[in-house]
């Protein structure tokens, strides 16, 4: 509706006519021409009339503009069915004056021609009928079949001319659609000569085996629109076009993490995992691991109360639960409280178009943060190298502008160069984990290594991992002469080490011990010595004393001979030591 | 010719002999063109010629009755509806090519 009210309040811009199909009014910018008409052109069978019926009833119900449709092929009771089958119902939009429906019939058997006539007869009831319903759209659902009933070919020209003249001067949004049998032509009878604003092709075309739809705006005159070919789908919501969800590359990069649900695998992409709204693709040969490895981050994205979308390509539901319950991740719980979902099927049973388009549609309706494709080559098995390119990209690119983040896994086959198998799909995907199965004196271990992650610092070590009841597990790092060492040949190298501890452990402790023994000798050395020294020292002071002792007593006794001699007195009061020189 | 083209029910003198069947003949015309006078003029002369007295002549002018048009599945104007025993046969155009005419209502080899 904005659309249609931008392009009314600008003078410049051709006035759109939404059709409310789903995708084309992206492709086209607004839907078709309003009060003009357009051409749908395509071979038997490329779904024209129902194109030309969703226009129709999306006009009615959503956007207010009722709607005819003239039909020259179809009686009204077969597409009154026929667009059931794509939730319409139409027989309620004719009660209630939204739609009006007309079955133009003539057999070229019952006519005859006698001179010159006019298609008044035609004008009138259409006239007629968009006058009953208030008509803004109008379908002529193959007006060229009049070419084959009616006679003068001249003068129908002329008519289907003014018809569109007419058509034009009504300001009725009118969709003519036109059997196109040759490659080279648009239309049968050249009737797009008179439509000059918008010629709409669809296609409907088996590749290998396989079916794929498409619809590309070949022209649309004073208007922008993509010049692909846009692969489409029919199914009960009526029809969808897949248009490359962004034609630039500026989808959000958000910086937030999510865990792995690995704390390890967590530890080699700087401990915090994978960035929300990445791609990241897990490839391996089979058996490496990779569906325990999306269960492990789902169960983790769930924990979180986050959705998660699983597409199982190979497995069904219930198997995919059941094998996870033995490494010690229960899905049930999730699948019970609606935050995971599981499809299931063989992408091989349609187009790639289809299984993408079914894709987009489940993800819109769910509204996951976290999708899982389990595993992605077998959508590529459905189609060519190129086309899954394309598709990929626009499923991704889908997916980051909704900033979900998207798991895939991919199987390689044993042999041959690991990024040549997806040299294809790599240079989409943000972060690459690879699982390998390394085989090494008669075993096969499992390995894996971050080959790429855009925008973070990850390990480049290849780590062993092992599946246990409890989940998966890293296991320690063991480098070998020959590389990382795994299974048996790590087990013993565990066992060397832990001898090599041991003997080391031992010699340490002898050491201890000798170095204890030794102390001890050494202070019962240094107690023996002192007390030598006790006793020597006693024996000294004794004599040192005792000396002390003698001294004295010759000094008194000299003094008491001087005193009685009565010699100088000073004598004996200036020292006992100096002898009186005088006294000689 | 001043004929007005409003459900003319032409039947001119009636039934002779109960052998002969009456033919039940419908125009359609939109609104006085040449086209439709032609037409008419064309058809009240032929009918003169060949059936008289044993036709029955309808104008239906489908602007003043579009809903008729569905009815008869009319695409092109004027067409001549002719009502067979067993058939529903349409004449487009304004009847200029009498043969043509009297091939539709049968009635060549009777002519």
């Amino acid at each position: 509706m904005t659309q249609m009210r931008r392009a009314r309040r600008s003078s410049h811009t051709l006035p759109k006519a939404l059709t409310g199909i789903h995708g084309f009014d992206e492709v086209t910018g607004g839907g078709l021409p309003k009060g003009r008409p357009t051409l749908i052109s395509g071979g038997a069978g490329s779904g024209k009339t129902l194109f030309a019926l969703e226009f129709l009833v999306r006009g009615a119900t959503q956007y207010g503009e009722p709607g005819v449709f003239m039909s020259f092929e179809e009686t009204i009771p077969d597409l009154t069915t026929n667009a059931a089958s794509l939730g319409f119902n139409l027989g309620q939009l004719v009660k209630d004056k939204k739609l009006f429906m007309d079955h133009v019939f003539i057999s070229r058997s019952e006519i005859a021609e006698t001179g010159e006539y006019d298609l008044d007869g035609l004008f009138i009831r259409i006239a007629d009928a968009a006058k009953r319903v208030g008509a803004k759209r109008i379908v002529l659902d193959t007006l060229e079949v009049l070419f084959g009933e009616l006679p003068n070919p001249s003068i129908l020209r002329a008519e289907i001319r003014r018809l569109f003249a007419w058509l034009k001067e009504q300001g009725l949004t009118t969709v003519v659609t036109a059997e196109r049998d040759r490659p080279d032509k648009l239309t049968r009878h050249g009737i797009e000569e008179f439509v000059s604003d918008c010629v709409i092709v669809l296609d409907h075309r088996i590749r290998e085996e396989v079916s794929t739809r498409r619809l590309r705006v070949v022209k649309y005159r004073g208007s922008t629109h993509g010049t692909n070919e846009y692969p489409f789908l029919i199914d009960k919501q009526g029809i969808s076009v897949l248009p490359i969800s962004s034609l630039g590359l500026d989808h959000a990069a958000p910086i937030a993490r999510l865990s792995t649900g690995i704390d390890r695998l967590d530890g080699m992409m700087g401990g915090k995992g994978f960035y929300r709204g990445s791609s990241i693709l897990l490839s391996g040969t089979s058996g490496t691991g990779k569906t325990s490895i999306a269960a492990h981050f789902v169960d983790a994205a769930c924990r979180r109360g986050e959705r998660c979308l699983y597409f199982a390509f190979e497995e069904s539901p219930l198997q995919i639960v059941r094998n996870m319950r033995s490494i010690g991740i229960d899905l049930e719980p999730w699948l019970r409280k609606g935050l995971l979902q599981f499809h299931a099927a063989r992408p091989s049973y349609a187009g790639i178009e289809e299984v993408l388009l079914v894709t987009h549609k489940h993800i819109s309706s769910f509204k996951p943060s976290i999708v899982v494709v389990d595993p992605i080559t077998n959508m590529l098995s459905v189609s060519t190298q190129n086309e899954v390119r394309s598709m990929l990209t626009r499923l991704i690119d889908f997916l980051k502008t909704q900033q979900i983040t998207a798991l895939f896994t991919s199987l390689m086959a044993a042999s041959g160069s690991l990024e040549a198998n997806e040299a294809d799909i790599s240079s989409l995907i943000d972060t690459w984990l690879l699982l390998q199965a390394i085989e090494v004196g008669g075993e096969r271990n499992r390995a894996l290594y971050v080959l790429k992650s855009r925008g973070m610092e990850h390990s480049n070590q290849i780590r062993e991992f092992v599946l246990t009841n409890h989940g998966l597990r890293l296991l320690d790092v063991y480098l070998g002469p020959d590389g990382v060492l795994t299974g048996s040949a790590r087990v013993s190298q565990e066992g060397r080490e832990k001898a090599a501890g041991t003997s080391r452990r031992q010699h340490l402790e002898g050491r201890g011990r000798e170095l204890d023994r030794k102390r001890e000798i050494f202070e019962a050395r240094m107690t023996m010595l002192r007390s030598e020294f006790e006793v020597e020292e006693e024996v000294i002071q004794q004599s040192i004393s005792e000396s002390k002792s003698i001294d004295k007593e010759l000094l008194q006794d000299r003094g008491q001979m001087v005193r009685s001699r009565e010699a100088d007195k000073s004598a004996y009061k200036n020292g006992a030591s100096t002898p009186p020189v005088t006294a000689r | 010719m001043a004929v007005t083209l409003k459900r003319t029910g032409a039947r001119s003198g009636a039934v002779k002999r109960r052998t002969l069947k009456t033919w039940k003949l419908r125009l359609y015309v939109a609104g006085q063109s040449q086209k439709s006078m032609r037409a008419f003029a064309n058809l009240k002369v032929l009918c003169e010629e060949h059936l008289k007295g044993r036709y029955l002549i309808e104008v239906i002018d489908l602007l003043e009755h579009p809903e008729m048009a569905r009815g008869d599945q009319i695409v092109a104007i004027p067409t001549l509806v002719i009502k067979l025993p067993l058939a529903v046969r349409k004449i487009i155009g304004d009847l200029s090519n009498t043969d043509r005419v009297l091939v539709g209502l049968a009635l060549q080899e009777l002519g």
